[in-house]
């Protein structure tokens, strides 16, 4: 849920996201859609990030954000989406983990 | 999610408008749904939940994987009264994660000097309220006891719907209040929403003490809403 009274149109994701489009970039949406344990941020944060890797927003506490935005290019390349999941269990799969010991689950679309 | 669903959901979210965003993680589908949108299925339960917590959740229903991403519009408190209650009132709620706009016509009352760092408007709530329209996500106490200033304000919360409206005053005053708000075309049912007198049963005594109890019902209000019918003891 949305805390400020109004969005912040500099920080607001869906913001950025939607004023990127505008401007003709290609954009991928990162969305936490779970989490177990302690998480950063909670379910529905999002990461927007462009097919030059610029980002804004958040998908955890910075612990996995640039493993995010790499999945997101590739994400803006092939046009598919993908689920990538992050913590402590994971660490075999993926390089990067929460320090905190919680667990989360991203999703990652391409606006269309 | 597609272009035309972010679109519509920013302007949503710049309303003050809930909704959620179905995707479907299977094939990435989304759709948007609103409040008073018709939905079944499995689904039905789920959205309805996620509308009442203001949580976002990863469901199953129909056979299909959903993530429901929901955007409520941040709740806000209006007080009609810049008053004793107010002044532990209004600092209470910011700290509670509500914003607060105070507002009364008396210049004596809504001084920057009572009030430190908490929206004040000094003016009739007529003129307020017609820039800044109350709406379902905002909480209307009125505390100023005066039904020149109070009435408008109760009559304009019932009308938008908002989803606590609190008048100060004790049982007596309040029949008279119920016989004017009539009087202003409210209906009984309407009136019967009204938590009068204000704030829950805690003996609260002081201004600040009656903020607390004021305040605890604005969220047990916010935190039940859609369940009124459990909320009918307070």
């Amino acid at each position: 849920m949305d805390n400020p009274a109004q969005i912040d149109e500099i920080r607001d994701p869906l913001q950025i996201a939607e004023n990127w489009v505008g401007e003709g970039r290609d954009v991928a949406l990162a969305t936490v859609v779970e989490t177990w344990g302690s998480a950063p941020r909670p379910v529905g944060s999002h990461l927007v990030i462009d097919a030059e890797g610029n980002f804004h927003g958040s998908v955890s506490g910075g612990c996995v954000e640039g493993a995010v935005v790499t999945e997101a290019m590739d994400v803006l390349e092939s046009r598919k989406p993908r689920m990538l999941e992050f913590g402590v269990a994971d660490e075999t799969a993926w390089r990067v983990g929460l320090s905190c010991g919680g667990r989360i689950k991203v999703y990652v679309e391409r606006l269309a | 999610m597609d272009l035309s669903a972010l679109r519509e959901l920013n302007a949503d979210r710049r309303a003050r408008r809930a909704a959620v965003l179905v995707t479907d993680l299977d094939d990435g589908s989304s759709r948007l749904l609103h409040e008073n949108d018709t939905v079944g299925g499995e689904l039905a339960d789920a959205v309805r939940q996620v509308f009442r917590t203001g949580r976002s959740d990863s469901v199953e229903a129909d056979g299909k994987k959903l993530f429901l991403n929901v955007h409520l519009p941040s709740p806000r408190l209006v007080v009609i009264g810049a008053v004793h209650i107010s002044q532990a009132l209004a600092p209470m709620a910011k700290v509670a994660g509500f914003p607060v706009e105070v507002i009364d016509p008396r210049t004596a009352f809504a001084t920057a000097e009572r009030f430190p760092d908490i929206a004040l408007d000094a003016e009739w709530p007529q003129d307020v309220l017609a820039r800044r329209p109350l709406d379902s996500y905002t909480a209307l106490a009125a505390v100023t006891h005066d039904p020149k200033i109070d009435d408008f304000a109760l009559k304009a919360a019932l009308d938008a719907g908002c989803f606590y409206v609190g008048a100060l005053g004790s049982r007596k005053t309040h029949a008279k209040r119920v016989e004017r708000l009539l009087a202003l075309g409210a209906s009984a049912d309407e009136i019967g929403r009204i938590h009068a007198p204000i704030g829950i049963d805690i003996g609260a005594a002081s201004p600040a003490e009656i903020a607390v109890a004021v305040l605890a019902q604005i969220i047990r209000a916010f935190r039940t809403r859609g369940l009124e019918a459990k909320d009918a003891a307070a």
